[in-house]
């Protein structure tokens, strides 16, 4: 069997211009002209050198940290800009979802977007009729059909651009990221839709920061970082090898530049997950710097999970206890973390005098990922319409009872 | 059932023309016409009625100030009707223009997500204008009746020939100007002084035979807009064509074509990278 997609050599070139706008203007063109061109220019190569190939049915998860080229893949995948080096054949349709609802017109009713962003999306018209029924009953936005999109609420929006997505029918199909947004119940509802676009037989690109989506969607997945491939292979082994090499040890950092407004700032923070599930920590370590006299300080830490729901907060002392000082201060926490399910977390950091005196608020600096269950043995994923806490609980007794 | 569909996608190999296509996403030129025209009259109280009143308003203007005032000749026809037959080519240019000048970079967003031959996107804003022209032309007939104006069969020939011509000359240089706009935003202040120097060089509210500069002239005979006006008028006035003058122009309106449509497809592929 021939790969239903395949990819030699893949790569693209950036020009970053250190211009004043974002785009060029006539006057910069010109001016280039005059100083030959001797504008600063900085090549930056987003994808260099990617082979892959993908067999029909398959789903593959493509993840990497920001900026690693998942993005900049898609966009040469879907046609969208042409790579600068290498090929890549298709042999069937492809639809791409880099965005749900791209098109939506607010001026237009719910019906009308429909068929305009269908149509975008590749389906012909009487697809579009044949599923429109379908379509609607799966957003459930079936009263406001007819009412302009300006009056919808952004979540009815999602919903309505989701569900035409969900029932393009191309051999191909490339997600980027679309889940990470709406409420938990209709992003269920989505998962639950791919997976049977794949069961039926399609192929499927997903890109996600979201590992637990990513290990539930597919077998197969590509690691990319600095535009190359870095490991490929099953899913939990790559997703392994990711955490491995971005967050061993220290699991995530955060610096910041000195000059800033705050009067006392974060300059260094580093997280690292320690122990083994059901009994985890977080060791988070802290370098803080004063820029001017402030009262003493005492720190919080929020914990949110990758739809940005806050789970817990930590707050090791209610008193201050950081003083000011011309020296930056170093400040080790730990925290201990309850059996949580797998996902990505991010820590929002908060340092202040009183709990409604802020001296800064880093929101979400840094993050860590849970990969492995706390509930031993478990073989069905985690999601999270069950919550994101999995406290030990045991049979203390079990009989019949008459 | 399945149609067996082969994309592939080189870095050295680019087709500039692929009708096959075009043809593939036909339906997509219907839809993005559709939502122009929608989003156009959406929540404007008098709805298309606007796509008549503009013309009428403008006839009515002109001829205050040209055809009272100024009393400018017009070909021996009653002036709103010299005007209004100019006109009726004229928005559709100018609209045309003006929008597909600016599509590209008003629909960003969408070429920045998905793919479509892109071509799509001017050429729907310029079925835009057409539609306007349609809704004018409504309110062209009984004006004829009105001034009991004499049509000549001809009409039927004349008619669509210049419509054609129209669009072939908005068609190229709306391309033109929407590649440079996504490039160069400059563009985005030179379209309406552009479009206002066309109007002035084009025959709408003055008989060519008024301009006896030999330069005003021949600049007037290489806009691609002159051969249209001036063989939509024919029907009606029955004045002689100069063929070597409409030849001119219609080059000059096919030139700009070609010109418009590679560049067009050449720059494409980078849109993406630079809307």
């Amino acid at each position: 069997m021939k790969p239903i997609l395949e990819v030699r050599d893949l790569a693209k070139k950036y020009r970053i211009k250190h211009l004043s706008g974002g785009y060029l203007s006539l006057r910069e063109r010109i001016r280039s002209v005059f100083t030959f061109g001797r504008d600063k220019v900085e090549d930056f190569w987003a994808l260099n050198g990617l082979s892959f190939d993908v067999m029909p049915g398959e789903s593959i998860g493509i993840i990497g940290r920001n900026g690693a080229g998942k993005s900049t893949l898609l966009k040469i995948l879907s046609k969208i800009t042409p790579p600068t080096r290498g090929r890549m054949v298709a042999r069937g349709r492809i639809a791409s979802l880099l965005e749900v609802g791209t098109g939506f017109h607010p001026e237009l009713s719910g019906r009308e977007n429909i068929y305009f962003n269908g149509s975008l999306l590749g389906m012909k018209r009487r697809e579009i009729q044949e599923k429109f029924d379908e379509i609607i009953d799966f957003s459930g936005v079936e009263k406001f059909l007819d009412t302009s999109l300006k009056h919808y609420s952004s979540g009815m929006q999602l919903r309505l651009a989701f569900s035409v997505a969900a029932f393009l029918e191309p051999e191909i199909l490339i997600i980027d990221e679309v889940l990470a947004v709406g409420d938990t119940e209709f992003q269920k509802k989505c998962l639950g839709k791919m997976e049977d676009v794949s069961k039926s037989g399609r192929t499927i690109l997903f890109v996600s920061h979201n590992m637990a989506a990513v290990v539930n969607l597919c077998k197969r997945a590509i690691l990319l970082n600095q535009g190359t491939i870095v490991k490929e292979g099953a899913a939990t082994d790559t997703i392994r090898h990711y955490q491995s090499l971005f967050y061993s040890g220290t699991i995530s950092r955060f610096e910041s530049s000195s000059n800033r407004d705050e009067d006392a700032y974060f300059k260094i923070i580093e997280v690292a997950v320690t122990g083994e599930q059901p009994s985890i920590k977080l060791d988070v370590k802290c370098v803080i710097a004063s820029t001017r006299y402030h009262k003493e300080a005492f720190l919080a830490f929020d914990i949110s999970n990758s739809i940005g729901v806050a789970i817990m907060q930590a707050i090791p002392v209610m008193e201050p206890f950081i003083p000011y000082s011309t020296y930056p201060q170093q400040v080790e926490v730990e925290i201990d973390l309850p059996p949580l399910i797998p996902d990505s977390y991010k820590v929002s950091v908060w340092i202040g005098s009183h709990n409604t005196e802020t001296i800064c608020w880093l929101k979400e600096a840094v993050g860590f990922e849970i990969n492995t269950s706390p509930t031993q043995g478990r073989s069905f994923p985690h999601s999270h319409h069950n919550g994101f806490l999995v406290p030990p609980s045991r049979i203390v007794h079990g009989k019949a009872v008459h | 059932m399945v149609e067996q569909v082969e994309y592939v996608v080189d870095a050295n190999r680019r087709k500039l023309f692929d009708w096959r296509e075009l043809w593939n996403y036909k339906e997509l030129f219907y839809f993005f016409t559709w939502r122009d025209i929608k989003i156009k009259y959406k929540q404007t109280a008098l709805g298309f009625l606007w796509a008549i009143l503009q013309p009428l308003l403008m006839m009515l203007i002109f001829t205050f100030f040209f055809g009272r005032a100024l009393n400018i000749p017009s070909q021996g026809l009653p002036y709103p009707v010299f005007v209004f037959s100019g006109l009726l080519l004229w928005n559709t240019f100018s609209s045309g223009l003006t929008n597909s000048a600016n599509s590209m970079v008003n629909n960003a967003q969408i070429i920045k997500k998905i793919y479509f031959p892109r071509l799509i996107i001017p050429v729907s804003s310029i079925l835009v204008a057409l539609f306007d022209f349609l809704m004018t032309f409504i309110l062209f007939v009984p004006l004829l009746f009105f001034y009991q104006q004499p049509v000549a069969w001809e009409a039927i020939l004349c008619w669509p020939i210049a419509l054609l011509i129209c669009l072939v000359a908005t068609l190229g240089p709306g391309c033109l100007l929407a590649a440079l706009n996504v490039k160069y935003r400059d563009f985005r202040y030179v379209i309406p002084f552009l479009v206002q120097i066309l109007f002035f060089l084009t025959p709408v509210i003055y008989p060519v035979t008024l301009i006896s500069h030999p330069v005003l002239q021949y600049l007037l005979i290489l806009s691609p807009m002159y051969a249209g006006v001036e063989l939509f008028r024919y029907p009606l006035s029955g004045a002689e064509l100069n063929l070597t003058f409409m030849l001119i122009s219609l080059s000059s309106g096919i030139i700009l074509l070609v010109i418009g449509l590679i560049y067009f497809k050449r720059t494409e592929y980078f849109f993406a990278d630079l809307a």
